[in-house]
């Protein structure tokens, strides 16, 4: 008994303590629930000072907050050419960051914009919901069919690690950006996700990226996710494509 | 045809006789087993019976009742036979116009779509069932006069975005609602439980919903949607969802922003959930209406749809009217030289 009592004080070495997490039905952690990131890497995923914004009108609004980045390393390694393709991203990121026309922002971005997102887990599927753009995908726990074409938001299979979720990314399409600084990747894009309990109300996200068009290694990103705790939050539409129609389609108005 | 049209043009969808036995759903083995009445849904391990897996609403059953089948509720087989094969011969011709132009415009055939092939099973002539002419209440004066300015900008060629259509703009589909209607195509859904929650993710186009069930309130009324804001509930078998605060903007079938939806969600066998819808909306409609469908198990998968992200469409319908717009300008003078 006293054994005992002593072992559940004291936390497993390297990882959460098992009375913390949240447990479903099937023994997995529970990740159900409503999500976001309290970071600067939508902006940019590298360690980055504050800067001024493009549009003048929107002053402090439009002005980027400094961020210590969740590169592990710091650092992306990119190829030359690739890396030249990324300073061009940059100078054009006004009219050429997707999320800009209201895009499905793709994965590991969506998950960490400064909107919330909502995980629904079951055995067989996991479905992840955004707030940003409605954006959601499917994660196959169970059986995945192949995916049939290159997609925005990847075509995801998962499995249990332990505690870790580890979520296998592939097919993805070569529009979407990693942040507004211009980060990229090809259509040959592939991600491993791994989401583990760090406490009842926080998450640890890691993520892996692989392209050998664009990256010389893999490279990771970390950082924590925050759930939501109030007892009302949910996931509310931001259906984006009205607030960029102007911008699109604007110079088609009849004058 | 504009793609709007294209839209539009599937918004059929299978109804479902209350009270009939299941029978009509899955004819050879429910007609001879009245037991199959008590089939009680699977349970989640939280205790909800268990709608989760992909589902789909396709049907060629009209929304309302054609005018050339009023007075008639039901198609006898025979003529729910006749009428599948008509729709599948008239859809599936290859529309041949007599200029280019009109070859391309018209010729969408059923390559295009996934309308499914055949009437609903209670052979229902319509979706909405009550009133019982299978037609859409009268709307209110306010409401026709709203839905008159609709249709007057719908007639002429665009001359902004907004004058498009909601699946047009890839804003809002027939699939998503709610209610959920089949569309022409991609009328899939995969549900999805876990306590406290029941979410609907459908495939056109990518919108989720989470449909909270612990019994939380509203969003303030200052908060609106163009899905609305809904709240769940089980009422024994029965999913129950009730939801307000659209905005004005949705406009589904002439209603305003005071529509109060109630949805009903019934699996009544391992292949069907009985879908029933009731729309109330006193500024927008003289009274309240219902309308029914099934939906049916399909094998899935469900696809990524991106809409907006490939939407040529838009660009190209307001690229034909200011290019059309120009052509007048130009022969207007010449015309009255």
């Amino acid at each position: 008994m006293i054994v005992g009592l002593l072992l559940a004080a004291i936390p497993a070495a390297g990882q959460a303590p098992v009375s913390k997490v949240r447990r479903t039905a099937d023994g997995k952690p529970d990740l159900n629930g409503i999500w976001q990131a309290l970071n600067t890497a939508n902006w940019d995923v590298q360690g980055h000072a504050a800067q001024a914004g493009q549009v003048i009108a929107l002053g402090a609004v439009g002005a980027t907050p400094g961020g210590l980045g969740v590169v592990e390393g710091g650092e992306i390694p990119y190829l030359p050419a690739a890396a030249a393709k990324k300073k061009e991203n940059f100078a054009k990121r006004l009219t050429e960051d997707p999320e800009i026309k209201c895009y499905m922002p793709g994965v590991p971005r969506a998950n960490y914009m400064p909107f919330p997102f909502q995980i629904v887990q079951t055995p067989k599927v996991i479905l992840m919901a955004y707030e940003f753009a409605s954006a959601s995908r499917t994660i196959y726990m169970d059986k995945a069919p192949p995916s049939p074409a290159d997609t925005w938001m990847g075509h995801s299979v998962g499995h249990w690690q332990g505690d870790t979720l580890v979520v296998d990314v592939t097919s993805f399409n070569d529009q979407t950006w990693f942040d507004r600084a211009g980060d990229f990747h090809s259509d040959a894009l592939h991600v491993v996700e791994r989401y583990t309990p760090l406490s009842p109300d926080a998450l640890t996200y890691e993520v892996t990226i692989e392209d050998p068009n664009v990256f010389s290694r893999p490279w990771k990103m970390s950082m924590p996710l925050y759930r939501r705790l109030e007892k009302n939050a949910q996931l509310l539409e931001f259906k984006c494509v009205e607030f960029v129609e102007e911008l699109m389609y604007g110079h088609l108005r009849k004058k | 045809m504009s793609h709007q049209c294209v839209a539009w043009a599937g918004v059929l969808a299978v109804s479902w006789l209350a009270g009939a036995p299941l029978a009509a759903q899955a004819p050879p083995v429910a007609k001879t087993r009245p037991a199959a009445k008590t089939w009680a849904a699977p349970r989640t391990p939280d205790g909800q019976p268990d709608l989760q897996g992909l589902w789909t609403n396709s049907t060629i059953t009209p929304f309302e009742r054609p005018k050339e089948m009023a007075g008639k509720e039901f198609l006898t087989e025979r003529e729910a036979a006749d009428y599948e094969k008509q729709v599948a011969e008239n859809s599936n011709r290859d529309r041949r116009g007599a200029t280019a132009e009109a070859d391309v415009a018209g010729a969408y055939n059923d390559f295009w779509f996934d309308r499914g092939t055949k009437v609903v099973a209670s052979r229902r002539t319509s979706i909405v069932v009550d009133p019982p002419d299978g037609r859409i209440p009268a709307l209110t004066p306010e409401a026709q006069k709203a839905a008159a300015a609709r249709a007057e900008v719908a007639r002429r060629p665009p001359t902004g975005p907004e004058d498009t259509g909601l699946p047009v703009r890839c804003i809002l589909w027939p699939t998503v609602g709610p209610p959920m209607l089949p569309s022409g195509y991609n009328n899939n859904y995969q549900i999805v439980q876990t306590p406290g929650y029941v979410v609907i993710s459908i495939e056109m186009i990518h919108d989720v919903r989470v449909i909270p069930l612990d019994g939380r309130t509203h969003l303030p009324p200052s908060i609106r949607q163009w899905m609305g804001d809904s709240r769940g509930h089980w009422e024994g078998e029965t999913l129950v969802v009730d939801t307000t605060n659209f905005t004005g903007k949705t406009a589904f079938r002439g209603a305003d922003q005071n529509l109060h939806l109630i949805e009903r969600f019934t699996r009544t066998d391992p292949d069907t959930i009985l879908y029933q819808f009731a729309v109330d909306d006193p500024t927008a409609f003289t009274k309240p209406w219902k309308g029914e469908l099934s939906i049916r198990k399909t094998p899935g998968p469900i696809y990524e749809y991106a809409c907006h992200e490939g939407n040529y469409s838009m660009a190209y319908m307001l690229e034909g009217a200011r290019t059309q717009e120009k052509a007048s300008a130009r022969a207007a003078p010449e015309g009255s030289r």
